[in-house]
This record gives C-alpha cells, structure tokens and sequence, in this order.
C-alpha cells in the first residue's frame, strides 16, 4: 500500500483504506469504488453458490488461490448427506485451483475465529466473505464487510469487488467496564440503543477509553456483531493490544491506517458504562434488549457458549471460571464449542475442558452448529436458550416456536447453573 | 421493463433466517428453496402465491445473514419485484447481483392489502403506481453503475462481459 495515501486530512480508517486501494487522493461516503481485494473467504453454505457462478462466468482459472480462503464450518461435521455433498463441492474447487487456505475438519475453525488466528487479517486489509459476520476482522483495523455468494465467486475470478463508501459513526465508551461486564455488553447495549436498522450501511468506530483496555478477543466480539445494527463494518484502530496479537501471526508488512484527527464523522455517540450491567437481547431481535436484572424468571432448556462471536479463549477462560467446581443445573444442557482447533487445544491444557466435563456440559468441535439452528442443538417446540451467539430471529435455533436470548459467556455460564438467566454474582 | 402483480405485505426488519431458514440451506436450487419461502413467519406463503406477484415489505428488509439463498428463493417462487421502504445491504447487493428486481420506495405502502391489491412497477422509470386508486410513487434512482449491473442481468453477466476477454 503505498503510505502517501494515508496522510490526507479528514479522513475515517475506512475512507483511507478504499482512498488508498482505489488509488485515490481520498474517498467521500456515497461514492462507489471498485477496488482490489487481499482476501476473499467462503464457508459451506455460501461457497457452493459461488462456485456455481464461478463457473457460469467461465473462467478456467481464479484470478488468484492465494487470496481465497474456504472454510467449511457451518454444517461441519457434516450433518447430512446433503450437506456432505456440499463441502465436497467446495473440497473439489480447492483442489482444483490450488487453493491453500481450505481448512477442513481437525484443521479449522469457525471463520471468523480462524483467519485472525491464521494470520490472514491485519491492519489495512480489504476483505470480503460471503457471510455477514465477516465485519469481525475491523476489530483488528482490517476493512472487512460481508457480501453474498456472487460477490465471492467474482472476486475469485477478478480479484475485485464494488464498495459504496459507507459514511462512518464514532461510538465512544467511558468509564471502565464492571465485574462480569465485557464486550458483549457493550456491543449489545449499543444495538438496544440504536436498532438493528441504527448503523445501516454505515461503519462503527468503536473508540474510548474503554475500548483502549478491551482485550482482543472482546474486540473481535463487538465488531462481529456490527451488522447486527445493519452497519457495513465495525472496527477498532490498531494499537499495541493488537500488533500484540499479530505478532508471530502475521509476517507480511503491513501499515496500520488510523482515522484522521478531524476525520467527518456521520455522527459521533458517547456511552459511559461504568454502571452498565450484563445486557440480554430478548427474542426475537437482537435490538431487544435488557439490562440482565430486568430478566426475572427465564427458565432454561439450553445454554450455548461458543460462536464466532465468543467462542474464543477469553470466552471460555471466564466461562470455567464461573463452572468450576459446579454443575448444570439437571434441567439445563450446556453446550460448550471453542471455537477453533487452537482455541480447543489451548482450553484443554489449560485444564478448562475437564472443568467443562465436571460441570457435566458437552464440549464439541469447532462448528458454527447451533447458532444458525444447523445442526448440534437443535430447539424443540417451545424451549428456551441462552446462547453467546449472535442472533435471535424466530427460529434461528430451531422450532419457530421456540426462543433465543443472547448475552455473554460469564452470563451463560451462571445461568447454566441456575437453569435461569441471573447475573454472575448470583452463582459465585 | 413493467412488472404487475398482486402484493404480499411484510413489516420491518425481515431477516433472511425468516426469509429462508438455515436448516434448508444445504442446497442451492432455487426452486427448491422457494418451497419454504418465508415459512418460519408465514407457513402458508409458499402455496398463496403465483408466478409475477410482488413482495412489499418495510424497511430494513432482508437484515441478517449473507445467505444469497434468500433472494434466490424469492426469485425461484417467481417473484418479480420487491418492493421496500429500505433494505439491508448484502441483500440489496444480492438482489442486484442475480437479477431480482428490487426497489426502494418511502410512501404509499402502508395501505396495500395482501393477496388483494395490485402493484405495478415500472422499472426503468423507477415508479410504483397502485392499480386500485392509480396513484403513483417515485422509488429512489439507482446509480449509474448499479443500472449497468442491472441491464446486463446481475453481476456474472457484468463480469464476463468487461473481463472475460483477457481470460
């Protein structure tokens, strides 16, 4: 990327990013732009369309294997035979065009865990992925939006896609965050505030002093549900938390883009949290939200922690620290999914999986399973969840009838104890 | 192009689980996918309509998920347009990129009544005229690059016809 780009003046992350890939002294929102991408991604469900339409346009060849990553993991392990046959198609397409970044089961991870894991997200980057929650790597100071399966399958075959320029919404936090509360909170707090229609076609900046101390892995929680406000991208700017995290992880250079100091925001919304308890959306939108006392008496069939929305290390550390030396309550099932193969082999020597085992939950393999009612915890008519997922849309873990209500990890764990939504404190 | 049929009216905030469920995502035909077009919220839908009938719906439509099965339901049911206050981006680039007419209009929806009024949409011109009363409303314009996607008939189309030559 070449750096004069970077220095104009009034500019958000964003706008330098598409200014600097188009080639452009600077980008304005609205304006539309066809740019390079340095990373497309597909998983099971979306890359078999893709593929389909790959080929209807003709080409022989993708324009280049190294910037195409297929990670099958929604259906995964396979569910069925239909789904069986889908990842095959996409293990084919890999094959065939020699594309390295395929990772199949024993190998992979839900997406948006695994490529920042992988090395494949860094600061500056363009990546789309054919799902929505590929808005994850912002929090890593990527621009990276979802799109659909024809999206994908054109840029395997140009490597490039079309942006609108979003304009862009400064979300600050201030204060410091309470015990049990962390960036599911806020992330949730802040779609309860603005509606799941609040931030449509816009990118979140998500800044303050808050964010500065957030963790990564909290950070990868509030930008992957940016969409869940309609929003384009969410993304946090780098600093020494992330390059922290790069390290060893990325070895390509890369140059960290940053929101000009009189960038133009389309708004810019301040929130002091240090009052804010945990927040529960509440069936059947993720904007229906709830501070967790105003939660009384929901009793529970599941609970799942997991998700490329928490189901990363720091996820699982505070979930077995609230499970240890307990049990799910007897008319409760916990189900517990580390997100990726590494995330899996660090909570097993760390010793979480055994706390798991103990509390009598079931730990699975990395599998995006329940979270969109795939497969691996499946509603009845009529049950209730908790989940650290990320949507709650009538039937999205099952039954039409049955419900979904989200929060974070230290919530589910509690909850799971008490076989009904309480705050952490209730059960430690 | 004009397009008439009869409506079928949605709220706000439809999302693609609603549209189409994950549990019939494992194919990817769309006449198959149509089968369980909007079941979760409407089990009778997929049987009440016919070919060329339109959906209205509020805004934010097709929030959620980047599942392109959702407009390709709607197509594979033979719906010709769908007409909405505002929708949500991925599935506004998905519309677009298949070839599903869509349109974004602000007013003279809240009064249409389903499976009984007609709409009639005339692309081109960006209008939408109630068959009933003859009233007429102006959808917002496309930008020029999106008409080029299109009048070319989605974005494989786009694609083959400025890039396929040097391949």
């Amino acid at each position: 990327m070449n750096k004069d780009h970077l220095q104009k003046h009034g500019s958000t992350m964003v706008e330098k990013i598409l200014a600097a890939k188009a080639g452009q002294a600077r980008v304005s929102p609205g304006d539309l732009v066809m740019i390079k991408v340095d990373l497309a991604l597909g998983n099971d469900v979306t890359a078999p369309v893709a593929i389909r339409e790959f080929e209807r346009i003709g080409f022989k060849r993708v324009y280049n294997p190294d910037l195409i990553v297929l990670v099958p993991d929604h259906f995964t392990p396979n569910k069925d035979i239909a789904s069986a046959e889908q990842v095959q198609i996409v293990r084919r397409f890999a094959e065939q065009h020699g594309i390295k970044h395929f990772y199949d089961v024993g190998r992979m991870g839900i997406e948006h865990a695994l490529l920042p894991e992988k090395g494949l997200v860094w600061p500056g980057a363009v990546i789309i992925g054919a799902d929505s929650h590929t808005c994850t790597y912002g929090a890593l100071g990527a621009f990276a939006t979802g799109v659909g399966s024809t999206d994908l399958a054109a840029a395997m075959a140009i490597g490039e896609t079309w942006f609108k320029v979003p304009g862009t919404t400064r979300f600050e936090y201030h204060g410091f965050l309470p015990p049990w509360v962390s960036g599911k909170d806020l992330i949730l707090y802040t779609i309860g505030k603005i509606g799941v229609e609040g931030a449509r076609y816009q990118a979140m900046e998500f800044a303050g002093p808050v964010i500065d101390k957030l963790g990564i892995d909290g950070r990868m929680t509030m930008a992957n549900m940016a969409i869940e406000a309609g929003a384009k991208c969410g993304y946090i700017q780098p600093d020494q938390i992330t390059f922290d995290y790069l390290k060893d992880r990325v070895t390509r250079p890369y140059y960290p883009v940053y929101s000009d100091q009189d960038a133009v925001y389309a708004k810019t919304i301040s929130y002091v949290v240090s009052d804010l308890e945990p927040q529960i959306a509440f069936p059947p939108s993720p904007d229906n939200v709830f501070p967790v006392s105003e939660a009384q008496n929901i009793v529970l069939d599941q609970v799942v922690i997991g998700s490329c929305t928490n189901g990363r290390i720091d996820d699982l550390r505070v979930a077995a620290a609230i499970l240890k030396g307990k049990k799910v309550h007897p008319k409760t099932r916990l189900l517990v999914i580390p997100a990726t193969q590494e995330i899996y082999g660090t909570a097993l020597e760390e010793g979480l999986l055994k706390i798991f085992v103990d509390a009598e939950a079931a730990v699975s393999t990395p599998t995006c399973g329940p979270c969109l009612g795939g497969h691996m915890g499946i509603l009845a008519k009529g049950e209730v969840a908790l989940s650290t997922t990320n949507r709650n849309f009538v039937g999205r873990m099952g039954h039409p009838e049955s419900e979904v209500y989200l929060c974070s990890p230290a919530v589910a764990a509690a909850s799971a104890v008490a076989g009904r939504i309480v705050h952490p404190e209730e059960v430690i | 192009m004009i397009l008439e049929g009869t409506v079928w009216v949605f709220g706000d905030n439809i999302d693609t689980d609603a549209i189409i469920a994950a549990r019939y995502l494992s194919t990817i035909v769309p006449e198959e996918l149509a089968e369980h077009l909007m079941e979760d919220i409407w089990p009778e839908f997929p049987r009440l309509i016919k070919p060329g009938d339109l959906i209205v719906a509020g805004s934010n439509f097709g929030c959620g998920s980047s599942r392109e099965h959702a407009p390709l339901a709607i197509k594979g049911a033979g719906i010709s347009c769908v007409v909405a206050r505002s929708f949500a981006r991925i599935f506004y680039r998905n519309a677009i990129n298949i070839g599903l007419p869509i349109l974004e209009c602000e007013e003279g929806l809240d009064t249409l009544r389903s499976g009984m009024d007609r709409l009639q949409v005339d692309l081109g011109q960006g209008l939408v005229t109630n068959v009933q009363n003859g009233d007429i409303y102006h959808s917002a314009p496309f930008p020029p690059f999106m008409q080029e996607l299109i009048e070319r008939g989605g974005l494989v189309a786009y694609v083959k016809a400025k890039f396929g030559v040097k391949y």
